[in-house]
């Protein structure tokens, strides 16, 4: 998430010291993700610069200092809420290229590297589920945002499991080369 | 702490010759009174079938299961048929809830067949639904129940009397996500108070609500996660980022 447009969405609801925009930005993120308050004084800066908040006191950005965000900064707010996020770019995942790679290492059992993937991918999720398990059911920011990365990371493992059945269903090593030779050929050619 | 689940060196075949399918293979499994454990895997690699035996539904071809300390093929029919009504409760996907009886009959049913009287076990049953935030619905019929409070009627079912054992196949199979989450909270606060759970799941989602995540295939354990670190370590990774 941009924390640029966070502190627009704090400043919608009206003037704010720079203190207190830390302190709301970590509390509905749940505290999942927090920020130092020179952070916050730097992305101020920046967004002044751009004329997208003003402040009462131009010299200085020290505690006392209320931030406003003028109709620049509202509008802008308005496009990023409405602009899709990137989800076209080229499948260049890490895990992806991992499992690739194990297919053509000699000695290398690609079900052990995607059962460990998958073993780091759980382990993961158990920590944000009981983040969520601990935390109150009315916490919202928590909610969200540890729903989200669960969504995230049990797409990653179902990824793992098809990509395991799918090198199941291959009769012989040598058919799993001729396989992945036959696949980088298309994808050449696309 | 005495283990309420060991599966010691269990197998399982079905059929003989040419087709014969080895289902499990030389399984261990510890589960442990307030523990809850995933046993995950794809279809077909076992893991239903680790299941109904652990809770003695069916038998191992070789191997031993161990409920309570107490060894199932030493005991008699009827006292493996008593120790599932009295210390084992099931969570099926389909809930397998009676048609024909309501949400606090189907509740009680298993008390009443271990011969408490109707009084007793009626108001047994009214505890277990009243812990879940079901006793407003206890005398609806199934078919006049959400598919969320039908699993948590099965829930209470499941550990309604002095349950020890709680075994749970994809419970949240037929839910959407926020039933399927008020289903594992139930499940997850069970065994907090003294049930040892086991569930099983081809979803990392519902597993990732377990203590311990044990992987299957192919009829074996291959893996488990282990004690998970405390959440604070997510903080730091987003700090660092």
């Amino acid at each position: 998430m941009s924390v640029r447009h966070a502190l627009l969405a704090l400043l919608s609801e009206g003037p704010k010291y720079g203190l207190r925009l830390r302190q709301e930005f970590e509390a509905r993120t749940g505290e999942v993700w927090p920020l130092n308050i020179g952070q916050v004084y730097t992305t101020l800066q920046r967004l002044e610069r751009d004329a997208l908040v003003e402040s009462d006191d131009a010299q200085g950005d020290g505690p006392q200092n209320v931030f406003r965000i003028t109709a620049a900064g509202r509008r802008e707010l308005d496009e990023w809420l409405r602009t899709p996020p990137d989800t076209l770019s080229p499948p260049r995942d890490e895990l992806v290229i991992k499992v690739q790679v194990a297919l053509r290492v000699p000695g290398v059992d690609v079900h052990d590297v995607i059962q460990a993937h998958r073993r780091h991918l759980v382990e993961t999720m158990q920590r944000y589920t009981h983040l969520k398990a601990e935390g109150s059911e009315d916490d919202v920011g928590l909610g969200l945002i540890v729903d989200a990365e669960l969504f995230r990371l049990e797409g990653v493992v179902r990824w793992l499991d098809a990509a395991d059945a799918r090198l199941q269903r291959l009769p012989a090593a040598g058919l799993v080369e001729m396989a992945y030779e036959q696949g980088q050929h298309k994808a050449v050619r696309r | 702490m005495t283990a309420a689940l060991e599966v010691r060196h269990a197998s399982k075949v079905y059929g003989s010759g040419p087709t014969e399918v080895h289902a499990l293979r030389d399984v261990d499994l510890s589960v442990e009174r307030g523990e809850l454990v995933a046993i995950m895997g794809p279809s077909g690699s076992g893991k239903s079938t680790l299941l109904t035996i652990a809770g003695s539904l069916e038998d191992a071809t070789s191997g031993e299961v161990v409920v309570d300390g107490a060894e199932l093929s030493r005991m008699s029919r009827n006292d493996r048929a008593r120790l599932r009504r009295r210390s084992i409760g099931y969570v099926f996907q389909d809930f397998n809830l009676l048609p024909g009886l309501s949400a606090l009959e189907n509740v009680a049913l298993p008390l009443e067949l271990d011969g408490i009287g109707a009084r007793a076990a009626w108001a047994t049953a009214l505890e277990s639904l009243e812990s879940l935030g079901l006793s407003d619905r206890a005398g609806h019929f199934p078919d006049q129940l959400s598919g969320g409070e039908r699993q948590r009627v099965a829930i209470a079912r499941a550990i309604v009397g002095n349950r020890h054992l709680l075994l749970a196949d994809e419970p949240s199979g037929a839910l959407d996500s926020a039933n399927s989450e008020a289903v594992m909270r139930l499940l997850r606060a069970a065994c907090k108070g003294g049930v040892a759970g086991v569930v099983v799941t081809h979803d990392a989602q519902l597993a990732s609500w377990a203590d311990r995540v044990v992987f299957i295939r192919d009829g074996r354990i291959v893996d488990q996660t282990a004690q998970p670190p405390s959440p604070d370590s997510l903080l730091s990774s987003h700090n660092e980022s």
